[in-house]
């Protein structure tokens, strides 16, 4: 009886883990670990560290709420060694539709526009500079007087 | 036991050596970051969602999740004014490179972006016999490892198996991001603020505010699993 007692915690002692029970009935190492994840998405601020030319132009327009990589993805590595890493080029006929592509599930009060009618298949940066996009506040209009910036 | 003058002696050492174990296997999820002050929920508003997916992508980069399979998705309703019970719902690759738009007329239209609820008294973690999932001390439902009996006890189809690990996976509220201070992956890029990261033990979290002036619902709330995702102006056809 006491050689199988000894041998159960013997055993118990090496099979479980010894963080095991620490919180609760689970491996309490298993939070580090998930914690210790790499990050892949660098956030607003970083971008913005470096970028302050963009984030001005950002601050002029709608579009200032929506972080950098809402469009050009997760960019930490390229925050990281931005001599070697460079975000990929976007199209912009895909990259806007997503968000602003007519459809009756969005909020009526979103601004959106059937692309097809709207630009007839150009790219929307043709018109449209995305970080700052409504295109009466770009600067070449707002220097010029309102009747010639209408024509 | 008299606790003796030798006894004590003997007993010390053995203390301290026990103490270096306990706080060995003490880990520590980040530095400065303490698990007993905080408390996680998100916060989803339906109105702002415009269904664009940018929280999906945002999702499967940040947690190198495999293609097909989904921690967060995105859901279409389409609820006919005769047919609230059964609504029509769609989901193309979880939304994640947005939706086409909607031939249907008439009815409600709406989006629904759902992901786990870290639920405080969840089913997946009730019937996960080893402790392989478990409810963190700040309210995150995580997965270490799994033998896929959570997978069909999630009432939220929330769960899958990683077909690289065979191992049961989920949103884990990028806790890895949450305890550096940042907010998920999702939240970061919504371009509207539909998703809002919330902590409900900051009293100077929005959420307080919202929560009282707002009509908010859970997902399936008959199931009493304390969903900690509140959506807000959902609609009652949603399951």
């Amino acid at each position: 009886m006491v050689i199988a007692v000894i041998a159960f915690v013997v055993l118990r002692a090496a099979v479980v883990p010894h963080s095991f029970g620490e919180y609760g009935h689970y491996r309490g190492d298993a939070i580090a670990e998930a914690a210790a994840r790499p990050v892949v998405h660098a956030g607003h601020d970083v971008c913005e560290a470096c970028h302050t030319d963009v984030f001005d132009q950002k601050k002029l327009g709608k579009h200032v709420v929506i972080a950098c990589e809402t469009c050009h993805g997760a960019q930490l590595k390229h925050a990281d060694d931005p001599a070697t890493i460079k975000p990929a080029k976007l199209d912009t006929t895909i990259l806007c539709a997503r968000c602003h592509e007519a459809n009756s599930a969005k909020p009526k009060t979103f601004p959106q526009v059937v692309s097809a009618d709207h630009s007839g298949g150009l790219a929307c940066d043709t018109c449209h500079q995305p970080h700052r996009p409504k295109i009466e506040d770009t600067a070449e209009t707002k220097s010029k007087p309102a009747t010639e910036a209408k024509k | 036991m008299d606790i003796t003058r030798r006894r004590l002696l003997v007993l010390l050492p053995a203390a301290a050596v026990a103490w270096k174990f306990v706080q060995a296997g003490t880990p520590e999820a980040a530095p400065n970051y303490k698990m007993t002050e905080h408390w996680w929920a998100m916060l989803i508003d339906i109105p702002k969602c415009i269904g664009c997916g940018s929280c999906v992508r945002a999702c499967s980069q940040e947690n190198d999740v495999p293609e097909g399979y989904f921690r967060t998705w995105i859901e279409r309703y389409h609820v006919a004014d005769w047919k609230i019970e059964r609504p029509e719902v769609e989901s193309p690759d979880g939304g994640k490179q947005g939706f086409p738009p909607n031939e249907i007329s008439g009815g409600k239209n709406f989006f629904v972006p759902k992901l786990c609820n870290h639920c405080e008294d969840s089913p997946c973690t009730q019937v996960c016999p080893v402790g392989a999932t478990f409810v963190t001390p700040d309210g995150v439902v995580l997965v270490d490892l799994g033998c896929r009996y959570c997978v069909q006890a999630c009432p939220y189809g929330c769960r899958f198996i990683n077909p690289k690990t065979n191992t049961a996976e989920k949103c884990s509220l990028c806790y890895h991001r949450i305890t550096k201070g940042l907010t998920t992956a999702c939240c970061e890029v919504c371009p509207t603020g539909a998703r809002q990261l919330a902590d409900l033990k900051n009293p100077k979290d929005p959420i307080h505010e919202f929560l009282k002036t707002h009509t908010v619902q859970v997902l399936k709330p008959h199931m009493a699993t304390g969903a900690k995702v509140f959506y807000n102006g959902m609609d009652g056809s949603v399951r």
